[in-house]
């Protein structure tokens, strides 16, 4: 049964809706089903061979990653939005945008600034040694740096950003209303917290942690720097070292039912509740002041994600790039691949929100179980490591290639070869496909909060679907969209495994320049290109932390 | 309408300009630029012959050379290990090469039988000491490393390294998969600590003091010592370089190298490009931008490489090791090297 059949009877069946959903949701989810169809390959006993070694440490490693990094971000994310979004303390303003720092940074640029740190030969352990006179490892402890504990601690310093992001987009939604509503009821400041602002910013908060989880999935350079073995490392390892992409594209489609399931189970939990805004009457945030040792406390657990996961990888970002020398560092084509990332990550941006906000408006006015499922499998590209699904893009792009060339050579006679594989055209699908989950999941999270009795007025009144969502939701959810932007944006430019293999012929950008150098063990030189990813990451962190702020309704400018 | 006429003209003069534009090449290379670069620019300016580069990991590489199939732009697939162009060969996405040139500066141990790839340097695979604690007399064998005497002294990186992959292929090879598994065992007893980082990093280890032997390859040690930074220079100091098994089969060699691909379009510029980077300005480029060594016997060494002495190299042909890497692998998952 539709969900607003007084509309659904009383106005036109939006049919192209339908078409629109069912069209983009299958042209993302068409490479999620390249990776899932290899699971009907025969594996020629590989799979005994990996259960009898090693694939018991993949599972536990992987767990162990993700409940340890679920955790930290959890924690870090929504405390910090908190803090700032409703509290005062010295520093809080600041806060509100370094906050998302930390996000500009690869995780594999902060792994090796930090591994090769703190390392036993590293200069901090050197120095130690020097300073104190011991010999050798065994004079004294010091912890494992390449550990499952060192790759949690990275992780949760560079992805807390996307729960931080979206939890606070979620608070400043909040009617102060329903707050207020909750102080006068008796509640105190903690129990309000817990029992109001919570529950209405959970559908947030979880899409912001499901995108933690799913970066930490995929990631392979961070926990290939800490020597932790996960299923991602193995997909590389059962691919490359043993030959055999089917069993690696198996592992791959595992991994993706694994957050399939994770994703169901929230669904699940979540049950038939709902909550709504129920009102736009917004008003300045009545923030509360804090003082003593409570704001020294705020300070420190606000600042110190920044500090760890920004300003201490970004020094020695910078102190490699003065090494090396600046000429050299920012000299030569360097501008060029500058502006190849900005443009690709603006356009990717761009495309993954329209995409994103097509199919979260659809799936509302066709709440059927084709559509949810295309939108859902259409988001499951984020899981997968990105080389995988990045030869699970060029599959159907180079089926659809032959199709034109064939065409082509019908009517001319020569054929033109493969058009679109190789293109700029190419990698923005590859980004959409990659990252359409992190800005679906912000819109749709922010979208189900718009109630639809708003929506049934405005169709009431005459507006057509797309007017509607131009009028009526859109403004509603400005800051989500802008969030959703910046979070695509930030992924594209720091964006390795898809770029480097689709690319054009003599075409790079920040992130392969940066990839080119580290994986060649010369890490100084990789500083200056990794310092760009930040800096040119933080223009729009900056821009669009702004904008999130203003965006709350009833916000003066 | 003579807007139209305009563009039309604009077109036509743009497909003229296709059909009569200078030769080019197109390369797929798992190489890193800055390395290839060179090598691919004295080309251009030597034949006037314009390269496109695209340069990312080989195992994508290959997958995406896999799914082009005969529609692929690329002419040329570059590779840093015979490991991926065994694994390209077997795909079928390349086509043999008769070139005398290739098959007279190459040596036949460095390129496989039927001329689908080439190798282009050589690197040899050996045991880097610390020159405090390890007397040189101490050292003989690669299989001498798994001897109980070198408990907690070995640093090694992970065996998803196709270098490790490759030197297993040469135990396989010439002691068999039985031995082969022992030997791996041995190693994993005698690790100072999990595998972790890339050679670079354990000859810094063996310097450092955290491992008295490491297993590395000679051009990062070569790295080192013609480092821009005095640190990396200091730390290499104290560190020796020692060629294994110099009484048998000799040290462990592993290639870079190219072939050609069957949906190869400029098939001439392609095999001149393979022909030059078997030629002397080419080995020379290679030997002096990364301290390996030339496949072109006689072609002259960089001075830090001639340093390190003459030795003797294995003769088991290198695409004996493409062959058996997959056995490596599962070797490696059975002893618990990671």
């Amino acid at each position: 049964m539709p969900a607003y059949p007084h509309i659904k009877n009383g106005l036109s069946t939006p049919l192209p809706w339908l078409l629109a959903v069912l069209v983009l949701a299958g042209l993302a989810a068409l490479p999620v089903l390249v990776v899932a169809a290899n699971l009907l390959a025969p594996s020629q006993g590989t799979w005994t061979h990996l259960a009898q070694t090693v694939l018991g440490d993949y599972v536990v490693n992987s767990l162990a990653l993700m409940g340890g990094v679920g955790l930290g971000v959890t924690l870090g994310g929504v405390g910090t939005a908190w803090l700032v979004t409703m509290c005062r303390f010295p520093g809080s303003r600041p806060l509100e945008w370094a906050l998302l720092l930390p996000m500009a940074m690869p995780a594999y640029v902060v792994a090796y600034a930090y591994t090769g740190f703190l390392d036993y030969s590293g200069p901090l352990q050197t120095g130690l040694r020097a300073l104190f006179g011991w010999k050798s490892m065994r004079d004294y402890w010091f912890p494992d740096i390449r550990s499952l504990g060192g790759a949690i601690t990275v992780m949760v310093m560079v992805l807390y950003p996307y729960v931080y992001m979206l939890a606070r987009a979620a608070f400043l939604e909040q009617s102060v209303c329903v707050l207020e509503a909750s102080r006068t009821l008796g509640r105190g400041p903690w129990r309000s917290f817990f029992g109001v602002a919570l529950p209405l910013a959970r559908a947030s908060i979880i899409a912001g942690l499901a995108l933690a989880l799913m970066e930490t999935l995929n990631d392979f350079g961070t926990v290939q720097f800490f020597a932790v073995d996960t299923f991602t490392t193995g997909i590389y390892r059962t691919w490359l070292g043993m030959g055999q992409p089917a069993v690696a594209a198996q592992l791959g489609a595992v991994l993706m039912m694994f957050v399939a399931v994770l994703i169901a189970l929230e669904r699940l939990s979540r049950g038939g509740a709902k909550s709504h805004h129920t009102t736009t009457r917004y008003r300045r945030l009545p923030r509360l002041a804090l003082t003593g040792w409570r704001a020294a406390l705020a300070l420190a657990f606000c600042a110190l994600p920044v500090v760890l996961g920004f300003a201490v990888p970004a020094a020695m970002l910078a102190v490699w790039t003065v090494e090396v020398g600046l000429a050299q560092s920012f000299g030569g084509d360097f501008l060029h691949l500058a502006g190849n990332s900005l443009i690709l990550a603006l356009a990717a941006g761009l495309a993954a929100v329209t995409v994103a906000v097509v199919l979260a408006y659809a799936q509302r006015l066709h709440p059927g179980p084709l559509v949810r499922l295309a939108v859902r499998v259409a988001s499951l590209g984020y899981a997968v490591p990105g080389s995988v699904i990045a030869v699970g893009i060029m599959v159907p792009l180079i089926a659809l290639d032959r199709q034109m060339a064939q065409t082509v050579e019908r009517w001319t006679g020569a054929s033109p070869g493969l058009l679109l594989t190789g293109t700029v055209f190419a990698l923005v699908y590859a980004y959409m496909v990659r990252f359409l989950a992190v800005s679906a999941g912000s819109v749709e999270a922010s979208l189900a909060k718009v109630t639809p009795s708003l929506e049934a007025a405005a169709r009431t009144l005459g507006c057509g679907t797309v007017a509607a969502l131009k009028r009526v939701h859109l403004p509603m959810i400005k800051g989500s969209l802008l969030s959703a932007t910046l979070l695509v944006f930030v992924d594209v430019m720091k964006e390795l495994p898809a770029t480097l293999i689709m690319r054009p012929f003599n075409f790079d950008t920040l992130a392969t320049r940066t990839f080119t150098f580290a994986s060649d063990e010369r890490l100084a030189s990789a500083g200056a290109p990794a310092l760009a990813i930040v800096l040119v990451g933080l223009i729009p962190v900056l821009l669009l932390s702004r904008a999130i702020a203003k965006s709350r309704p009833g916000e003066s400018e | 309408m003579r807007l139209f006429n305009r563009f039309a003209l604009t077109a036509a003069a743009c497909l003229a300009a296709t059909a009569v534009s200078a030769a080019e090449v197109n390369v797929y290379s798992a190489r890193k630029d800055h390395l290839l670069k060179p090598v691919l620019d004295a080309f251009t300016q030597e034949t006037g012959i314009q390269v496109n580069l695209l340069s990312a990991d080989a195992t994508q590489l290959l997958e995406r050379l896999k799914s082009e199939g005969k529609d692929s732009p690329a002419d040329l697939f570059i590779t840093t290990d015979v490991v991926h162009l065994h694994a390209a060969r077997t795909a079928g996405i390349l086509a043999p090469v008769n070139s005398a040139v290739l098959t007279k500066n190459i040596p036949a141990k460095y390129h496989d039988p039927q001329g689908y790839w080439f190798g282009l340097s050589a690197r040899a695979r050996v045991i880097f000491y610390a020159k405090d604690r390890v007397k040189p007399s101490e050292l003989s064998t690669m299989e001498d490393l798994a001897d109980a005497k070198w408990k907690g002294r070995i640093c090694v990186r992970s065996s998803s390294s196709s270098y490790n992959q490759s030197l297993m292929g040469s135990l396989i090879a010439h002691d068999g998969e039985q031995k082969a598994e022992a030997w791996a065992k041995g190693i994993v007893a005698n690790m100072a600590r999990k595998p972790q980082g890339g050679d670079t990093d354990q000859i810094q280890a063996v310097a450092a003091g955290q491992c008295d032997v490491a297993i590395a390859n000679t051009y990062y040690y070569g790295g080192l010592q013609t480092s821009a930074k005095q640190a990396d220079r200091d730390a290499v100091a104290k560190v020796g370089l020692f060629f294994p098994n110099q009484d048998g089969r000799g040290a462990h060699m592993n290639v870079s190298g190219a072939g050609m691909t069957i949906s190869a379009k400029n098939k001439a510029e392609a095999v001149k490009l393979l022909e030059f980077m078997a030629g002397p300005s080419a080995q020379k480029l290679f030997a002096e931008a990364n301290s390996e060594f030339p496949v072109v016997p006689g072609a002259k060494l960089s001075p830090t490489v001639e340093a390190w002495g003459k030795f003797k190299a294995e003769d088991i042909n290198v695409a004996m090791l493409g062959e058996n890497a997959a056995r490596a692998v599962l070797i490696f998952d059975r002893v618990g090297w990671r």
